[in-house]
């Protein structure tokens, strides 16, 4: 009852103070991790109050002109693409705000309409890849899945048909300045302004963990969801490691990681802010202190866990009335011996284990280390055709017993065409390790098929982890528009568990190797004894023979004739 | 007796041995030598090599039907013949060296018809105009004139020619045939294409410097084009602009576009752009203490924004830019100079087959305690006049070439009338003809330069559509058909283009030489080696025998 007044009350006076149909919130999320590291989290958000255009004229304002055409040109309801350099450590860092695995990572849901779904995702990657610089045209259907389970629609969606949804994953990627440059141009202020003036290639990929995004998606445009709003997130993880590049000291500030500090907010944004987290850990007191004095302090429940953060609002004018920049800093106020960061509930690992060049074993563990709820977790498994996957070797064991799925969508590959797609309901009993394995087979490619460097080894893509956590604390619903961006890119399910996807490590497998000279050595082999056998063949049938009278005493005639030579005498 | 027997033996000994040798030598040049060249050849098609070397000429003939209709009383004094009659007129335009243009008129005179007479009998031109449309036939490029006596009222003072908005003119009377013919002409040419036109449309066969640099003004025919129109914001904490740009691209420039449909797909988009600044710092003028972009910077003012438009995701056709530059408060009234130093009126320039930009001045405020940013609305009407001219002006139909006794209509909401639709699609149509003529054209010189290009069945059909399509164009741009030669033109150059970036024609393109012989090498060369040499063998005794009987006698 109160909500639905709170609505009522809000709702006009936010359309009359609404800038237009378009809308921009940027925000930057300063987190302090254990062991020195700090993650920094930039989120800019574009909200368009109109449904995107599909006839021939169309107009844009905040919204980059180039993804929209693309949205509205091959039929995209929803596109979520990661590009990222380094691993997100979860054991360490904790739960990432928003993880992604190594390379370049793409899924898109395609709207109903489009007929022939592969040809527009073929056509999709192709022009992302023109559009971000990364070699996202290697995206074909033998790295291309459709999961059934792991990837639900983000945004609006009516219909969860799954052959609508391409995911893909190439962890060979690289990601570098390159591709910054194109993200960075598709903000309206570009990178001339606001929180974008901290985006410094140099620093930012001098770091332990890089990571970009673009997701696009349609929302609700109000509470009463009558009309579509389309929304495009550009969101960007980076991890700083202080600790060693600061003299051994964990303090920080906005200067020493990004050699610059904030002077204004982006004039086009609604919205500008950065949030630090102050959270007290250790049930102690404050050991730490921000400087200058944050503008609001807020507290929310992120994850399972409550959070302080200090807010400074750019928008507001009481921030850069005592200097012209501001610099966030971070001190702790006394040495602090060991900030021990309490483990995640959920988080895994993953390696490849056996000997020689013809089978192997992925084993993949992972934890669940709460202390009294079970919860069940999505495992989605995608492993190239040229690793045959043995089924019948899969064993899930939790706590020595095993554990048999409650759900299991395989698609066996096909050489050359798609690879190997697992996915798997599994349930994780309270504070537990469930170790599930597989046996594979490595495949003899086509000398043709190796990449450059094919002793280096072929990269399996990142398991993903989807699941529902139950959370320690109850969360409280959050209004999208009104709560910090940071918490509301996944959709909010109920207060007792929050959703997390976590990826896994990538692998690296070396496949037997070939000589690569081999062909050529074949070929001059093979033609070599095709030539000694024909030169013989010709010698015996174009010889001309004819009886020869046999001389008697060969050698010894022809030594007595090279002695008579020497003498001088006629020979015989 | 024995010696001579086993003389006798060995001779037939060598003669089986000469014998195999050259059966060897038959069997390797007969079979193997096919074989191998068969194994290992490109896959050619046939292509009609003849036929692309015919279109490369481009023997082009252009029709122009005209009806020349005398109002009573504008009969010229020396007419001989009754009425109706035909008369043929042609005119060559020169392109280059090998390749000219023939132009005909098709003159067909007549006299009016009742209704023609009582619609010429309006009071002005316009009217008569209006009037007179329904009585003429659509076909597009057939051109009607009315003449109307000397003492007609329809025209005004010293006005001898009046174009109308559809295809028709009316032509105040001259004495004599050979006065009337030389107008008529003029008129025609007004309204179907000069030799400018056509030779700008032939730009590229062009000698580079010959025509000028507005020849190459004009956008290259395309199946379609993307217009796009950006406002530029370098300074967003000073200027809130606003544009009804959706409002003003359905009032003024969809007009134009509909009518256009017929020449090409259009799309049109508009983006705004914050912090997007020109390349060039403007001067500082004291005098009007204004800022001052002289015209040989304009040059350097694209590129830097070039970078942030971005091209269209979904499309190939060419891109039409148009940027509305808002300049920043710190270099604000910013005007553009001529060549001469002086101002130049729309504030607004463009480039050739790229597009335009206007500067929008934004008026400083009155009272200096105004809060920032500005509130701006731009004035539309203002804007798109300016973009429409550049528009017209990109494709190739300004209107400056022009005597003064000729009056042309102004061609209303639409944009263009369509005797300039008309001008549009023949020089579209011997553009694309031309295009295809090129393309073909290097496509058989690349094939007869590299021989690893492989020609699929697939892409010769394409080759053989687009020669057949160029050559119906032609054909019918000789009948003077030309909407079904337009349509041609476009086919022949839509498969053209197909056939030229097919990519299976780079399939075996790198496969180089050397590595072709590495692999050759070690089979080839010890079988070739026996052979050659008891050829060469059986040679040398072959001709001490003709050597030998001589010395016996």
């Amino acid at each position: 009852m109160l909500a639905v007044l709170l609505l009522l009350l809000a709702g006009p006076g936010r359309a009359a103070a609404g800038p237009g149909p378009d809308a921009l919130r940027e925000e930057l999320l300063l987190t302090p991790l254990p062991v020195g590291d700090v993650a920094a989290t930039f989120q800019f958000r574009t909200r368009w109050d109109a449904d995107l255009p599909r006839g021939a004229v169309s107009h844009y304002r905040l919204f980059p002109k180039a993804l929209g055409q693309l949205v509205a040109a091959l039929g995209v309801r929803e596109l979520h693409l990661a590009l990222t350099q380094g691993f997100w450590r979860t054991q360490a860092w904790g739960q990432p705000p928003l993880q992604a695995p190594a390379g370049a990572e793409l899924w898109v849901w395609f709207q109903p309409t489009v007929t022939d779904v592969d040809k527009a995702w073929k056509e999709l990657s192709n022009i992302l890849s023109g559009i971000f610089c990364a070699s996202l045209n290697f995206i074909d259907a033998t790295n291309t899945v459709t999961p059934t389970a792991s990837f639900k629609p983000l945004g609006l969606a009516n219909g969860t048909d799954h052959n609508l949804l391409r995911y893909a994953v190439l962890p060979r990627e690289v990601v570098c300045t390159e591709n910054l440059t194109p993200w960075k141009k598709l903000l309206p202020c570009g990178s001339k302004a606001g929180l974008a003036v901290l985006l410094k290639a140099e620093r930012l990929f001098h770091s332990s963990y890089h990571s970009q995004a673009v997701h696009i998606r349609p929302i609700c445009r109000d509470a009463s969801c009558l009309a579509v709003s389309w929304e495009l997130r550009q969101t960007l993880t980076v991890v700083f490691d202080i600790f060693s590049s600061g003299q051994g000291k964990k303090d920080w500030s906005l200067f020493k990681m990004f050699s610059r500090t904030l002077t204004d907010a982006c004039p086009l944004a609604s919205q500008s802010k950065v949030y630090v987290d102050i959270s007290p850990k250790n049930k102690e007191k404050e050991l730490l202190e921000v400087t200058p004095a944050p503008t609001s302090v807020y507290e929310a429940t992120v994850q399972g866990d409550k959070r302080t953060y200090a807010v400074y609002d750019l928008l507001s004018p009481s921030l850069f009335n005592t200097s012209r920049s501001l610099n966030v800093q971070f001190k702790w106020k006394r040495p602090e011996e060991s900030s021990e960061m309490p483990i995640p509930v959920l988080h895994a690992q993953r390696y490849v284990s056996g000997y020689g060049l013809q089978t192997g074993e992925i084993s993949t563990l992972i934890y669940n280390t709460h202390p009294y709820r079970a919860f069940p977790v999505i495992l989605l498994e995608t492993v190239p055709w040229y690793l045959r996957l043995y089924v019948h070797t899969l064993t899930i064991i939790t706590k020595g017993k095993e554990n048999k799925p409650s759900y299991i969508h395989y698609q066996p590959a096909q050489d050359r065409r798609r690879p190997h797609l697992l996915e798997m309901l599994i349930q994780l009993p309270a504070n537990s390790v469930t170790k599930i394995k597989i046996q594979f087979e490595r495949a003899l490619l086509k000398w043709t098929e190796y990449p450059p460097d094919p002793n280096h080894g072929f990269y399996v893509s990142s398991s993903v982890l989807s699941a529902l956590v139950p959370s320690i604390i109850a969360m409280k619903d959050v209004d999208v528009e009104e709560s910090p961006l940071f918490t509301s890119l996944f959709p909010f399910s109920d207060g007792s568990s929050y959703f997390v996807r976590l990826y896994t490590e990538p692998l690296l497998v070396n496949l037997p190797t070939p000589d690569f000279s081999m062909p050529y050595n074949v070929i001059c082999l093979t033609c070599t004894v095709v030539a000694v056998c024909y030169g013989s063949f010709y010698n015996l049938l174009t010889r001309t023979f004819h009886v020869e009278e046999p001389s008697r005493g060969g050698l010894a005639k022809r030594l007595a004739n090279i002695i008579r030579r020497f003498r001088g005498v006629p020979l015989l | 007796m024995a010696t001579a027997a086993a003389l006798a033996a060995d001779e037939a000994e060598r003669a089986r041995g000469r014998r195999a040798a050259l059966s060897f030598a038959t069997i390797a040049v007969v079979l193997g030598l096919p074989l191998w060249w068969r194994t290992t050849e490109t896959y050619r098609a046939a292509l009609p090599y003849g036929d692309i070397a015919g279109l490369g000429r481009l023997p082009f003939q252009l029709s122009v039907p005209v009806a020349v209709v005398f109002a009573p009383g504008s009969l010229p004094r020396d007419l001989l013949r009754a009425l109706p009659f035909r008369d043929v007129q042609e005119m060559e335009i020169p392109v280059n060296v090998r390749t000219s243009v023939t132009s005909r008129y098709e003159m067909l005179y007549r006299s009016t018809t009742a209704q023609e007479e009582a619609a010429l009998d309006a009071a002005t031109a316009r009217e008569a105009d209006a009037a007179l449309h329904p009585l003429q036939g659509t076909s597009l490029g057939s051109l009607t004139m009315y003449v109307v006596p000397e003492t007609s009222p329809l025209l005004p003072q010293g006005i001898n020619a009046y174009v109308g908005k559809h295809r028709s003119a009316l032509v105040r009377a001259v004495g004599t045939l050979p006065a009337l013919r030389s107008r008529l002409q003029q008129l025609t040419q007004v309204m179907s294409f000069t030799a400018s036109s056509i030779t700008a449309a032939l730009s590229d066969r062009v000698p580079y410097g010959q025509p000028g640099p507005d020849a190459r003004r004009n956008l290259k025919s395309s199946l379609g084009y993307e217009i796009t129109f950006s406002l530029l914001n370098p300074d967003p904490k000073s200027h809130d602009v606003h544009w009804a740009i959706e409002d003003a691209v359905t009032r003024y420039v969809q007009p134009v576009l509909d009518k256009l449909s017929l020449v090409a797909n259009f799309s049109v988009d508009s983006q705004i752009l914050y912090y997007a600044v020109l390349g060039v710092t403007p001067r500082y003028d004291k005098m009007s203490s204004s800022f001052l972009l002289s015209a040989h910077s304009l040059p350097h003012v694209i590129n830097p924004v070039e970078a942030r438009l971005g091209s269209s995701a979904a499309s190939l056709y060419p891109v039409l830019n148009f940027l509305l530059y808002i300049p920043e408060r710190s270099h604000s009234p910013l005007y553009i100079q001529d060549k001469d130093g002086a101002p130049v009126s729309t504030n607004a320039f463009h480039s050739p087959r790229w597009g335009g930009i206007m500067v929008y001045n934004v008026e400083a405020p009155a009272s200096p305690q105004t809060s920032f940013p500005l509130h701006v609305d731009v004035d539309m009407a203002r804007v798109m006049e300016v973009f429409l001219a550049q528009l017209r002006l990109l494709f190739g139909l300004s209107r400056e070439e022009l005597p003064p006794e000729f009056l042309l209509e102004s061609p209303g909401n639409e944009g263009l009338a369509d005797w300039e639709l008309d001008r549009l699609l023949w020089a579209h149509t011997v553009e694309n003809i031309a295009t295809v003529s090129t393309t073909l054209t290097s496509l058989a010189q690349l094939l007869d330069k590299i021989g690893n290009i492989v020609i699929k069945d697939d892409v010769a059909s394409e080759v053989y559509q687009a020669v057949a399509s160029a050559q119906s164009a032609m054909d019918k741009l000789a009948a003077g058909h030309l909407h079904s030669a337009f349509q041609a033109s476009k086919e022949a150059a839509t498969s053209s283009e197909r056939a030229f970036f097919d990519p299976s024609l780079l399939h075996l393109l790198y496969f180089p030489d050397d590595q072709k012989f590495a692999i050759y090498i070690p089979l080839f060369l010890p079988m070739a080696v026996p052979i050659l040499l008891s050829l060469a063998k059986i040679i040398r005794e072959t001709r001490q025998k003709k050597k030998e009987p001589t010395k016996m006698d």
